[in-house]
């Protein structure tokens, strides 16, 4: 088993902490490493990918166990579409496994890069969060050790508490060991996308309200650089199934090689050095002038096709776009409100943070509904999540305004993400999940892990 | 022992710098770790002395309204103690981007005599504590490929004299060593800066024989310390007239210096 201490990084590139990494490629050496942090008095965290904008997958002199050494998916059946698998398991091995039989990943991330360990912790939601709720839901059964050495089993049905608070339950109960997943049948490689354009924030939230029951997913992208009248502008991407009958060619459309992302644009440009072109437009300058471009393109109604991984997985469509956002990388605020209270609460943050010069670059809605997982982050309402640009000069300002945001969020009924947010204090934490659920997964805590042996910078800021 | 779990954790737009100070309960230490509290590290405090070292925290962490420095209790001479002591508090502060090392003791033999044990206590102590620390925090920082590393030498190791051939030996030995650091660390994006103060008014000045010229507080040595830091200097003499002194001394013939009483 081999440890080497190693400088991480979250996927923002704005935080990173050493770590004993160790690979572990068998529940034994999981053991083995628990074994190790007793002995060793550290803290242990398990990391997927490292695609959390935050401290998720850090732990701060400790041991971090690099799941990835585990990522076999060890059966698939195409009858059913169950599939189960170990958890380094990304989701990219996931599709291209079952789409050529006519499967899907009921719900997947903007990366495919993620694992199956990393989303269930997570809880990860897709476009699709109203209709087919956080991936946890389509989980049939997984195994997982806890620190104390025991393999436990849990489904709804068997081990219900444990089901529903370790998944959402950022690590910190136990480890997984095998996941198994029911797929969702598609007949057709391709997807039918219709983009409306938004004229403002009341009618980007109508939109999203209205359309979602007509659609399997539907998505929005808010130009968070303009104020005023057009404050929330933007554009609605919703997206069906095509059936069988309406794709010409489903054999064709459903192989992988007809969804993979190509590698260049416009044919010859190659993509892995793009994003040293954005580096100059990624400012309070330039990027006021990128949303423009790009919402004024947005205008005209379109309908168009396209293919699940290029509908999906838009962070993977330009590689390394997050070296972009310069040395200190970016952080990504993700906010869940009630659809009541959206609007307003949204409407005061957006107007702040263009009055503060602090504009957020990008800005993603989308449409949720609850769900019954411990630690849950959705509402039956809208996310909107902002990613900003962290440099030097701004951290301090931007830092207390996040800390406004919370207030806001907090007042209107919000929830928040522990995929993305990076700034939430303990205090903001216990108010929105509640004394009662705290103290539920704290008990549980103690149970699978009396030692507190799972620890990751996370953990440390929000439940210490 | 305060919980150090108690700590801020960083996050990207309240980042905190973690550090640890060895020898950190008096004098450049002690100053240092107030200077560094100040500008936001989260602190590490390693010395003999429990209970100076408990006042220092105290008395910074209610300087400071918030828990930024945590206690330690360490003889640097036990140096098997350094490779667990250093992962315990990596992981109790969440990582390290500084290590200080200033722990120093001084036994002036006397102009005509020789006394093997304080020689020997002043290796043990001055250079081979230092290496005890030194060393595993290269190689986690050499991993990391990011870190700082401050190690306090002296005028007195630019020159062997005749007042106390053991410091000199150990102040050069430590210098000697910091620089071979700096040679190996650079190119992993660690900064290793070497530290040499002339006369500083702690405890241990009263050990010197003769004048003490030009002899400064050690809260002006922290400042000058703290400013090379930031800059990322590679060597520097506290007070800064000390480079210049030093440089005509180290270019006294030995034919001359021999002849001296200094």
């Amino acid at each position: 088993m081999q440890k080497n201490f190693t400088q991480l990084e979250n996927f923002g590139h704005s935080m990173s902490a050493p770590s004993y990494l160790i690979k572990p490629t068998t529940i034994d050496e999981i053991n083995e490493a628990f074994a190790l942090a007793k002995k060793s008095e550290l803290t242990v965290t398990a990391r997927g990918a490292g695609r959390s904008y935050n401290d998720a997958a850090l732990v701060g002199g400790g041991i971090v166990l690099d799941m990835r050494g585990m990522s076999a998916i060890t059966e698939w059946d195409s009858a059913t579409g169950l599939l189960t698998a170990q958890p380094g398991t990304t989701l990219e091995q996931v599709w291209q496994k079952v789409l050529p039989d006519g499967w899907w990943p009921p719900v997947v991330s903007g990366t495919m890069t993620t694992t199956l360990g990393g989303c269930l912790a997570a809880n990860i939601h897709g476009k699709n969060n109203f209709k087919m709720g956080p991936i946890g839901e389509h989980v049939v059964e997984f195994t997982a050790i806890l620190p104390t050495g025991a393999e436990i089993t849990c489904s709804p049905k068997k081990n219900g508490d444990l089901f529903y608070a370790m998944i959402s339950g950022l690590g910190m109960l136990g480890v997984f060991t095998s996941i198994t997943m029911q797929m969702k049948r598609v007949e057709s490689g391709l997807l039918e996308v219709h983009a409306w354009p938004a004229h403002d924030l009341h009618e980007h939230l109508s939109l999203l309200l209205d359309n979602a029951p007509d659609y399997n997913y539907i998505v929005g992208w808010l130009d968070s650089t303009h104020g005023g009248k057009s404050l929330g502008r933007g554009q609605i991407h919703a997206a069906n199934y095509l059936h069988g009958n309406e794709d010409p060619n489903p054999q064709e459309t459903l192989k992988v090689s007809n969804q993979i992302l190509p590698p260049h644009i416009f044919g010859v440009f190659p993509k892995s050095i793009l994003y040293l072109f954005m580096i100059p437009f990624v400012n309070n300058l330039g990027w006021p002038l990128v949303n423009t471009a790009k919402y004024v393109a947005s205008l005209p109604r379109h309908t168009f096709r396209q293919s699940h991984a290029a509908f999906h997985f838009l962070l993977d469509y330009v590689p390394n776009w997050e070296l972009s956002y310069g040395r200190s990388g970016l952080i990504q605020y993700q906010s869940f409100l009630p659809k009541e209270t959206a609007e307003d609460a949204w409407r005061e943050m957006l107007t702040m943070s263009l009055k503060r010069g602090i504009p957020s670059y990008l800005g993603v809605t989308k449409r949720h509904r609850p769900d019954n997982f411990l630690l849950t982050h959705a509402v039956d309402g809208f996310s909107l999540a902002l990613d900003f640009k962290v440099t030097d000069r701004n951290r301090a300002k931007l830092g207390a305004m996040l800390q406004e945001f919370d207030k806001i969020v907090l007042q209107a009924g919000g929830r928040f993400y522990f995929a993305k947010n990076s700034e939430t204090t303990a205090e903001t934490a216990r108010q929105f999940y509640g004394e009662e659920t705290i103290a539920k997964f704290k008990k549980l805590k103690k149970r699978c892990d009396p030692k507190g042996l799972l620890e990751s910078d996370l953990y440390r800021r929000i439940f210490e | 022992m305060s919980t150090p779990s108690k700590s801020v954790q960083s996050t990207p737009l309240n980042p905190r710098r973690r550090g640890i100070i060895i020898g950190a309960s008096d004098g450049i230490g002690a100053a240092l770790a107030h200077k560094l509290a100040k500008e936001g590290y989260t602190l590490a405090l390693v010395a003999r002395r429990k209970d100076r070292l408990n006042t220092l925290c105290a008395e910074i962490n209610s300087a400071e309204k918030e828990a930024r420095a945590f206690p330690y209790m360490h003889d640097v001479a036990n140096y098997h103690e350094a490779p667990d002591l250093l992962r315990k508090i990596v992981a109790d502060i969440g990582g390290l981007d500084l290590l200080v090392f200033v722990a120093g003791v001084n036994f002036p033999p006397g102009l005509t005599n020789y006394n093997f044990e304080g020689d020997r206590k002043m290796i043990e102590v001055n250079l081979i504590g230092a290496m005890a620390w030194l060393s595993p925090v290269a190689e986690m920082f050499q991993n990391a490929k990011a870190g700082q590393i401050v190690g306090i030498s002296s005028v007195a190791g630019d020159r062997g004299r005749i007042g106390n051939p053991g410091y000199n030996t150990s102040k050069a030995g430590l210098a000697t060593y910091l620089e071979a650091l700096r040679n190996r660390l650079t190119r992993h994006g660690v900064n290793v800066l070497t530290v040499k103060p002339g006369f500083v008014k702690t405890e241990m000045l009263k050990a010197a024989q003769g004048g003490t010229p030009f002899a400064i507080t050690p809260e002006q040595a922290a400042e000058d310390i703290y400013k090379a830091m930031c800059k990322r200097k590679q060597v520097i003499y506290t007070a800064p007239i000390w480079r210049w002194i030093m440089l005509i001394i180290q270019h006294v013939p030995s034919l001359i210096f021999r002849r001296m009483s200094f």
